[in-house]
């Protein structure tokens, strides 16, 4: 950090954002130097979205000022944002997947040549700018292929490209590392370097502790939709920095497991897909926390969606309890009790419009397909009152914050919303709990209730696999962990048998050397001769 | 960096199936594989070719007009009744009657739909009811037949320019016209990048609603242009004129790859698909096969044809493994 005082090229002052009802910027302050990086942090629905929304010109600002060089600056539009060198990359990309890296770098301000007003995109000219862009961020492929050929952290360079090339003065970066492996995080870090040696300003959003450290120079803490502290990343601590996050101490937020795993209820073995993953094994214990762990983007969701018969193109065996399952539909999976709760909320496991009484009946509402008959219903028809029973017993059993039964799901806030979903499920009694990142986008105080939920799921006798990319879950709940990598099965460690650089090692593929990883292991012929389609 | 194993582009398998199409049906009866014969083809698949560029462009965006057809048989009545009640009437003041009338009914739709925040396929099928009322209320339900189309009109498509009808001509100017657009222009290039991702079209600060507006405008213009040709061609204009043509036009896009989705076709490829439609529709009638099963067996086969395309643009699933043995084909390069 220079000593002397620097002009900031941003400064932002009592920013105010309402949605509705919803105040979801109360007084946000911040300044940017050019040349530093400022770590934005705070928990998940802290206002950290809305702020990049406004910052970028998505949403229209309610109250407080934007300078940009000490001029007020008004964001009425997205274009304004490009205009004032505003440039944002983002958490989940978004990108023009049918059309080139090229046209994404210049979407929307292509070079022309010819005649005014019959000028034609010069193709050339673009792809050549672009090459030349991407060349200096480091990106090894052509400016011509098209971005739906490309990974995530080829996308996220294209981005970076798009702010180079746009000469951009602030460079937001939205998590942008979430679903990079370590090898790309480390080159990554360069870049950010990079921008800030030529004197960007780069406005860093991460949840991870050791990203904060390795790249930020400043932090600005947003709580509430409020700035609540900031200060140099140097003179930092984690404990302090998630106290000021949460706005109070949080010790413990997993609880002690004290269930013991007993006998085998899933049994999966060669759980392959043509492109996904690869010959995947793994036996689940009542009463065990099976984890899943592994970058985002390893293939673990789409071997859960496989196990639930919604992967159509997965092949291999599955045994509940002894007993070989044929899974051709959800349907046939609920009914050898097994329940996935999916890891997007709001697109597959809710319905935001429903009330959440008919949100938590809705999975036993199905009937005599999965051999619960009656659970909601009374002869043939629905019954409204054991509905509502059902959903009062879950209300209180799993301490949902709603105002009632009827209030719509879409009232409720993120970890209210995932209990919700949860609860839907139980009232299966299922045997074998699938729980897909159940604590994204929740905060810290939901987290905790669901980890609790968890613990008490297996005391009970469930049986649970949790699919999560946040390694502390993992290593704090499981009982075991499934490392995946790349579609294949890379490592299995009992708890307590790894520290965390070994578990995210494993993950990102770094200290595997030549030696094939366990994963690649082929299936025994047995099993191979014995492999049935698991879905049709 | 290793690329996908490039999927045969759908242009050449449309292609592959046209030429298999006309070669058998010429074999069996060699007048199919005359010059008249695809002329006339080609003179019957001319207004689709025009109707289809517009229908790409709302297409891409992940619209559709369904009132094209409506504005087509109300900008030809238009048209023909201006003709019939003056005789003066110039050729350039009738095309520009026909494509300001159709621009105008297409601008109406694609300001509902950007105004109101309207679902595009509510709003045009609101309109494709109202236009085709609106022929009946200004022609009190009265066809105008040969007669009395105007002599200009009639003479449009049919003239020739180096030994082609003028139909054809005004179709490749068209289809130049929408290559020029939509690979040459931003515009053009905007209409494919927000129909592929609305919210990052948001993000990049296109101006969404003008490139909406352009769209259905557009394809209104060309369904107004397509009205006069349709009333010159067929010599006459009637309430129900190309009533549900809409759904062929639809058709020869998807056939031709056109995403209902949006984001996704090529010019190219929608020409295929209007060209597929009139060969399945010139072969018919030529292997004798019945007109009352003409029309289902056309329908099958566009069934058949537009599921094997589905089949083939369908994902294999995300591509997680490794390809091969080589190790980081992706991600290496970063």
């Amino acid at each position: 950090m220079p000593s002397e005082p620097v002009q900031p090229v941003l400064s932002l002052r009592g920013l105010h954002k309402r949605f509705g009802p919803t105040h979801a910027l109360r007084g946000v302050n911040l300044d940017l130097v050019p040349g530093e990086v400022l770590a934005l942090i705070g928990e998940n629905g802290a206002g950290k979205s809305t702020l990049v929304k406004i910052l970028t010109g998505v949403y229209p600002l309610d109250e407080g000022e934007i300078r940009l060089r000490g001029k007020v600056l008004r964001l009425a539009r997205a274009h304004d944002a490009h205009a004032a060198g505003i440039v944002a990359v983002h958490q989940e990309t978004v990108m023009f997947e049918e059309l080139s890296a090229a046209e994404n770098i210049f979407i929307g301000r292509q070079p022309m040549r010819g005649w005014p007003g019959l000028k034609v995109i010069d193709w050339a000219t673009m792809n050549r700018d672009a090459q030349r862009v991407l060349d200096q961020v480091g990106a090894g492929f052509a400016a011509t292929t098209p971005v739906r050929e490309l990974s995530l952290a080829q996308r996220h360079l294209i981005e970076i490209a798009r702010a180079l090339s746009q000469q951009a003065k602030v460079v937001i970066l939205d998590e942008p590392t979430a679903a990079l492996s370590q090898a790309e995080i480390r080159d990554f870090y360069g870049i950010v370097r990079g921008l800030k040696a030529q004197g960007v300003a780069v406005l860093f959003i991460t949840h991870k502790f050791d990203e904060l450290f390795a790249v930020c120079d400043r932090y600005v803490v947003l709580r509430d939709g409020a700035s609540v502290g900031t200060g140099l990343m140097a003179e930092a601590d984690e404990s302090g920095l998630v106290r000021l996050m949460a706005g109070r101490a949080i010790d413990q937020i997993y609880p002690a497991v004290r269930s013991v795993p007993g006998e085998v209820v899933l049994k999966v073995r060669g759980l392959s897909h043509p492109t996904e993953f690869d010959s995947l094994n793994f036996d689940l214990r009542r009463g065990e926390i099976l984890g899943f762990y592994g970058l985002v983007g390893a293939g673990r969701s789409e071997a859960m969606l496989a196990l639930m018969g919604l992967n159509p193109q997965a092949r291999g065996d599955v045994t509940v309890e002894g007993r070989r399952i044929d899974v051709r539909e959800p349907a046939d999976a609920i009914a050898a009790g097994l329940a996935y709760v999916p890891e997007e909320r709001q697109r597959q496991g809710g319905v935001l419009s429903f009330s959440v009484r008919h949100n938590m009946s809705l999975a036993a509402l199905a009937g005599p397909r999965h051999g619960l008959h009656g659970k909601m219903s009374r002869g043939p028809w629905l019954s409204a009152l054991r509905e509502s029973e059902f959903a009062q017993r879950m209300i209180e059993r799993l301490s949902i914050k709603t105002a009632s039964h009827d209030t719509p799901l879409s009232g409720l806030s993120g970890g209210n919303q995932q209990k919700v979903v949860i609860a839907k499920w139980l009232g299966l009694n299922p045997r074998i709990v699938i729980l897909d990142e159940p604590t994204k986008g929740i905060d810290v105080g939901a987290k905790q209730a669901v980890y609790q939920l968890i613990a008490e799921m297996v005391e009970q006798g469930l049986a649970v696999i949790l699919v999560s990319s946040e390694l502390p879950e993992v290593m704090n709940l499981a009982h075991r962990v499934i490392v995946m990598r790349r579609g294949r099965q890379v490592h299995e460690f009992a708890q307590g048998a790894a520290d965390a650089e070994a578990v995210v090692a494993a993950a990102s593929g770094l200290g595997e050397g030549a030696i094939a990883p366990a994963g690649s292991r082929t299936v025994s012929p047995a099993f191979s001769a014995c492999q049935t389609e698991l879905a049709a | 960096m290793t690329l996908a194993p490039t999927r045969v582009r759908r242009e050449w398998i449309l292609t592959a199936i046209i030429a298999v199409i006309v070669l058998g049906v010429g074999a069996r009866t060699p007048v199919f594989l005359t010059w008249r014969n695809a002329l006339d083809t080609g003179n019957d698949s001319a207004i689709l070719a025009i109707l289809v560029m517009g229908q790409m462009a709302v297409l891409l965006t992940r619209g559709v007009d369904l009132s094209a057809a409506s504005n087509l048989a109300l900008t030809g009545m238009l048209c023909a009744l201006a003709g019939k009640a003056w005789p003066g009437i110039s050729l350039p003041l009738l095309l520009v009657l026909a494509c300001g009338v159709g621009a105008l009914l297409g601008a109406l739709n694609g300001w509902l739909i950007t105004r109101f925040a309207l679902p595009s396929i509510v709003v045009t099928l609101g309109t494709m009811s109202v236009y085709r009322g609106a022929i009946f209320v200004s022609s009190r339900g009265a066809w105008v037949s040969d007669q009395d189309i105007h002599p200009l009109i009639k003479g449009l498509p049919r003239d020739t320019l180096l030994g082609l009808p003028m139909l054809l001509w005004f179709a490749a100017g068209v289809v130049a016209l929408a290559v020029w657009l939509l690979r040459w222009r931003r515009e053009g290039r905007e209409l494919y990048a927000y129909g592929g991702n609305p919210s990052a079209a948001l993000y990049a600060g296109i101006p969404v609603r003008r490139r909406l507006m352009l769209a259905y405008t557009v394809s209104g213009l060309l369904a107004g242009l397509a009205g006069l040709l349709w009333v010159g061609r067929y010599s006459i204009a009637f309430t129900e004129l190309a009533s549900g043509y809409e759904l062929t036009v639809i058709a020869a896009c998807v056939i031709g790859g056109v995403s209902i989705g949006g984001g996704v076709g090529t010019v190219a490829g929608a020409v295929l698909g209007v060209v597929f439609i009139g060969v399945i529709n010139a072969a018919l009638p030529v292997i004798q096969v019945s007109p009352f099963w003409q029309q289902a067996i056309a329908g099958f086969v566009i069934l058949v044809s537009v599921a094997l395309n589905a089949r083939s643009q369908r994902q294999a699933g995300r591509q997680i493994l490794e390809r091969g043995h080589a190790p980081g084909t992706q991600g290496a390069a970063a």
